[in-house]
């Protein structure tokens, strides 16, 4: 696309800032997706005229074909600031994109005024207005996704830890409870966080529970003897217990070989085995 | 076979029948070969019984050295010694599964304590091989 000069619309935007400001505000205030419970008048006119100077300053010479020219990063960074600053407030996607897109009845109407002796320049400046507008527009969708995507991102991390903590239950014997579905990206915090585990605390003998996983396939299956094999090469024992009759089942309908890893049913007979393999013995006292 | 005196190599040192190797430098192949035929060796020479490697400081085990040591413990077990890795790091256990690559039966303890101990257990388990024991009787009385 050819950038043609155009000394149009930053001379427009000078000469016209304060009606083209007024015709803005009257514009977004009287749209449906103007949130006045989320936002102040104030607020609004204060962004308004700081997103019109750099809008100027951004089109002073051409106005950018490409949304990452660095001439207008002054309004890419205004308008990431005024995103992340509406979605924290509640603001939908949309609603923050009219922001930008809504300027373009005002602005048009200003251009038409000016250029009407001129159809052809102004046909080519309301184009290449209107391309950028609406590069700045979805710029603005895309930052929103952006921080959403951040949100899911700890969110998931967060998770993540919650969900794999590593319980000691005797001296030597660690357990690891697994509650949801095992993923590789899971598989890899448990044999993480097991492993350190058992060199900070120099246990030998490790229990995965996983009565709180719902389905063993085969994949799940394989990150079981992932980690169990890399716990053996650390040199410990590694048992994994809770399997429920639906998940015995499904492992031998399956055809799953677990025969190299030493499962039980419950939590309590791994930790029976751990303890004989750990040289404890317990005994029941005398009923008093 | 290849001697080259200048080349770095490993210490291995002799604790009663034990043979006790830490590897404290970054791992080369040809390091590795080095060490392979330096143990070998030292297996028959001190009539060892038993061999720790210890590779706690390895923060990086490839699939090479992972091969080495396997068939390092191998031969040493020909020749009538056990080994026993000790001390692999969880990053280092993680990306051997990774890469598909066990240790085969090759057996592992967390610390050289735990290694020792597990030797002392397999020596006592283990029938005492016939042949070749009156060398080793003599050497320790």
């Amino acid at each position: 696309m050819s950038k043609t000069t155009a000394p149009g619309l930053p001379d427009v935007l000078a000469r016209h800032e304060q009606e083209l400001l007024d015709d803005w505000l009257h514009e977004q205030l009287a749209a449906a997706t103007l949130r006045p419970e989320l936002m102040s008048e104030e607020e609004l006119r204060q962004q308004s005229r700081e997103f019109l100077s750099l809008l100027r300053q951004a089109t002073a010479d051409v106005i950018p074909g490409d949304i990452r020219d660095p001439r207008g990063e002054a309004v890419r960074e205004m308008l990431r600031e005024l995103t992340r600053n509406r979605v924290a407030r509640g603001f939908t996607v949309s609603e923050i994109a009219a922001f930008v897109f809504s300027l373009k009845q005002p602005l048009f109407r200003r251009l038409a005024e000016e250029f009407s002796g001129d159809p052809k320049v102004l046909v080519e400046l309301i184009w290449e207005t209107n391309v950028y507008l609406d590069r700045l527009g979805l710029y603005t969708t895309e930052v929103y996704h952006k921080s959403r995507e951040q949100v899911i991102a700890r969110q998931q991390a967060e998770l993540m830890e919650l969900s794999t903590p590593v319980v000691q239950l005797w001296e030597g014997v660690l357990a690891i409870p697994l509650i949801g579905t095992l993923d590789s990206a899971r598989t890899q915090v448990v044999m993480e966080s097991l492993l350190q585990r058992m060199v900070d605390t120099g246990a030998t003998i490790a229990i995965i529970d996983i009565t709180g996983v719902p389905t063993v396939d085969t994949n799940v299956a394989k990150h079981l003897i992932k980690t169990v094999t890399a716990a053996r090469l650390m040199g410990a024992d590694c048992f994994i217990s809770g399997i429920r009759p639906a998940i015995a089942q499904t492992i031998v309908h399956l055809g799953v070989n677990l025969s190299e890893i030493v499962t039980k049913a419950t939590l309590a007979d791994a930790l029976a085995l751990a303890l004989r393999k750990a040289g404890f013995r317990i005994t029941r006292t005398e009923k008093p | 076979m290849m001697r080259e005196p200048a080349a770095e190599r490993i210490p291995i040192l002799k604790m009663g029948d034990v043979l006790l190797v830490t590897i404290q430098v970054e791992m080369h192949d040809q390091l590795a070969l080095t060490l392979q035929n330096d143990l070998i060796e030292a297996i028959i020479r001190e009539h060892a019984r038993g061999v720790l490697i210890d590779i706690s400081a390895l923060e990086v085990v490839d699939s090479f050295i992972g091969r080495v040591i396997r068939d390092t413990a191998a031969m040493s077990k020909l020749l009538g010694a056990l080994t026993v890795v000790v001390g692999i790091r969880p990053a280092v256990a993680i990306t051997l599964v990774d890469l598909g690559l066990s240790l085969g039966d090759v057996p592992t303890a967390m610390t050289v304590e735990k290694g020792m101990e597990l030797l002392r257990f397999a020596r006592a388990a283990a029938p005492q091989p016939a042949g070749g024991e009156g060398e080793h009787e003599r050497g320790s009385q």
